[in-house]
């Protein structure tokens, strides 16, 4: 077993702190444009390469779509690469993100989440990067700016295993942790870089049966991302599939392979599960928010109430069984959504959860709120708000109002 | 410590972020852990602005702005003629005001009604040293100086990596005269 490594504090924004595990983590290539609230992780990045302190060819490109290509493509030769991006620039990456899945390419990347326009808003919600949700990407969305700086590290070594092979992206809140000065350890950088390492590129049958290595090489010539006709395309997809699932097991190895040097944990990689044991009530949330409703809890238990939250860490793959074993005693849950899927029930992490849940016998009472969107603040009275309402629900025993706006200006 | 929590009330342009992050960066020094962040509003020259410090033994899990604080800062005493900047402070809570009023004459233009009230000539010490009206490390001086948030020496070390030499130099001089003139009710 590894023993915890001597570590540096630093007062870091979470866009500093992207930027710091990008440095340490001996990225070969990186392509990127800048948009708010991300511009900083751009930045301090060029910086770095610019000063001599990263061996890495950053490329400079006129559009987030060519940024994503310019990825791909290096990755494809079996060079590790990194990206950035949020709101528009990573809607303007859509097409690409389905090649880069589909290609089965380790490109890793920051999302710095933020609101879709109209009306223009450079704030923070999760509608960006739910829309991407079925590209057959990992999606880790982290609660504070230390668990970017980690979670980076750890995703460049779940994307690139040999049985994954996907591409993943880390999520952090914009301006509430992009923004937000917070005290970062950071590891030595030979110790980051021993826990990387090099990118490891499995062999592939080629078109001769031949073993070759799984990248672009001209000595070694295969293709990546040919046409598929109706006869191959599903079992291509299937593969996808089976690949995103297995990830579940490698993000919880990666996960505890990183707090034996670091010392820091987050659940089991997967959720994280605060006073649930023997909670009757609790609320599921993803992002920074998860943070605030800690407090929440520890202020409500200290009254006598048994109240706990699920953190979903990692929305793709979806711990379905994870999270069906937390919730075994809650009896009322609420499920905050910072984004909404308009004309349906509710937010996608409650369509998610409810989902889940049919499996099991005895479902609990669940509602859903739809908060924070375009930046405005969650504060703790509102969260309040929420445990009261569940408790209200468990004592009249039915769901009134199964989706809310919350914090509304009425 | 407990947590402590601090509201910075500017104009874009005075340095109130600056301020939050200098204190930030001083009990890091110090060994505590800390947040700061400004009201992500537009940012523009001579628009009234937020900035926000929490400052704790341990570390803070919360991500959200600061509704009751435990200090407020004022870097420009016209502003509290129509920002309320007393929001959320409780009586016991402090409030430090860029002024050259006396802390009596300003409660009662201000008619404000309990807090622990300090005031600072922060803008003349400032042309004074600087040659420019720049409060920030000024309302640090005074800040400490009411509170014992952090050391001096803290922020000294903060103000140092921050500023070139010269620059440096001449904000330490600002902090410490701050840190004395600091005037309470």
């Amino acid at each position: 077993m590894a023993t915890i490594t001597k570590q540096e504090m630093l007062a870091l924004s979470g866009d500093e702190a992207i930027a710091y595990a990008v440095k340490q983590s001996d990225v070969d290539v990186i392509a990127a444009y800048p948009i708010t609230p991300q511009t900083i992780i751009v930045e301090r990045i060029s910086d770095y390469v610019n000063n001599g302190e990263m061996d890495t060819e950053f490329v400079c490109t006129e559009s987030e779509h060519s940024a994503i290509t310019a990825c791909l493509t290096a990755a494809a030769m079996g060079v590790r690469t990194f990206t950035s991006s949020g709101s528009a620039g990573l809607a303007l990456m859509h097409e690409i993100l389905y090649v880069t899945s589909g290609c089965r390419v380790p490109v890793v990347m920051a999302i710095v989440n933020r609101a879709l326009s109209a009306p223009l808003n450079i704030h923070c919600d999760h509608t960006d990067s739910m829309v991407e949700r079925d590209a057959c990407w990992i999606q880790i969305y982290v609660e504070n700016s230390q668990e970017a700086y980690d979670s980076i590290i750890q995703a460049f070594q779940i994307a690139e295993d040999p049985s994954i092979l996907l591409p993943a992206m880390v999520m952090l809140d914009g301006f509430i942790l992009s923004h937000t000065l917070e005290n970062i350890c950071v590891l030595s950088n030979e110790v980051v870089q021993k826990f990387v390492g090099t990118r490891q590129i499995p062999l592939v049958r080629n078109h001769e049966g031949k073993l070759v290595p799984f990248k672009l090489d001209p000595e070694n010539p295969i293709t990546m991302g040919p046409v598929s006709l109706p006869n191959f395309y599903l079992e291509q997809k299937r593969q996808q599939e089976e690949a995103i699932q297995e990830s579940t097991q490698i993000i919880k190895k990666v996960h505890n392979k990183f707090a034996e040097i670091s010392g820091r944990r987050y659940g089991n990689g997967l959720i994280e599960s605060y006073h649930l044991e023997d909670a009757d009530i609790a609320i599921i949330c993803i992002g920074s928010t998860a943070g605030t409703v800690k407090t929440v809890v520890d202020q409500l238990r200290a009254r006598g109430t048994k109240a706990g939250l699920l953190r979903i860490r990692t929305y793709r793959p979806f711990p379905t069984q994870d999270v069906i074993k937390a919730l075994g005693n809650v009896k009322a849950i609420a499920v905050m959504d910072r984004s909404h899927s308009f004309g349906s029930q509710g937010g996608p992490i409650f369509h998610e959860i409810r989902h889940t849940l049919y499996e099991v016998p005895e479902r609990p009472y669940i509602t859903n709120y739809i908060y924070g969107l375009g930046g405005r603040d969650m504060p703790p009275s509102l969260l309040y708000e929420i445990y009261e309402d569940l408790e209200k629900i468990l004592k009249i025993k039915r769901v009134e109002n199964p989706v809310r706006f919350l914090g509304l200006r009425e | 410590m407990v947590l402590q929590e601090i509201r910075w009330h500017g104009r874009g342009g005075q340095g109130a972020w600056t301020a939050s992050e200098l204190l930030a960066k001083a009990a890091i020094h110090a060994g505590k852990y800390i947040q700061s962040f400004p009201d992500f509003g537009p940012e523009r020259m001579g628009a009234p602005m937020r900035a926000f410090t929490r400052i704790s033994d341990n570390p803070i899990k919360m991500h959200c702005n600061i509704y009751t604080p435990d200090v407020v800062v004022v870097l420009d005493s016209n502003l509290a003629k129509t920002v309320p900047v007393a929001e959320g402070l409780p009586e016991d809570g402090v409030l430090v005001i860029n002024t050259r009023e006396s802390p009596g004459e300003i409660r009662e233009q201000l008619k404000l009604i309990g807090h622990k009230l300090w005031t600072i000539p922060a803008t003349e010490i400032a042309v004074k040293i600087l040659g420019r009206p720049i409060t920030n490390t000024a309302m640090l001086g005074a800040v400490t100086s009411a509170t014992g948030i952090v050391d001096l020496r803290s922020l000294e070390k903060a103000i140092k990596e921050r500023f070139p030499l010269k620059i440096a130099e001449r904000n330490v001089e600002v902090l410490n005269v701050a840190y004395r003139k600091v005037t309470p009710e």
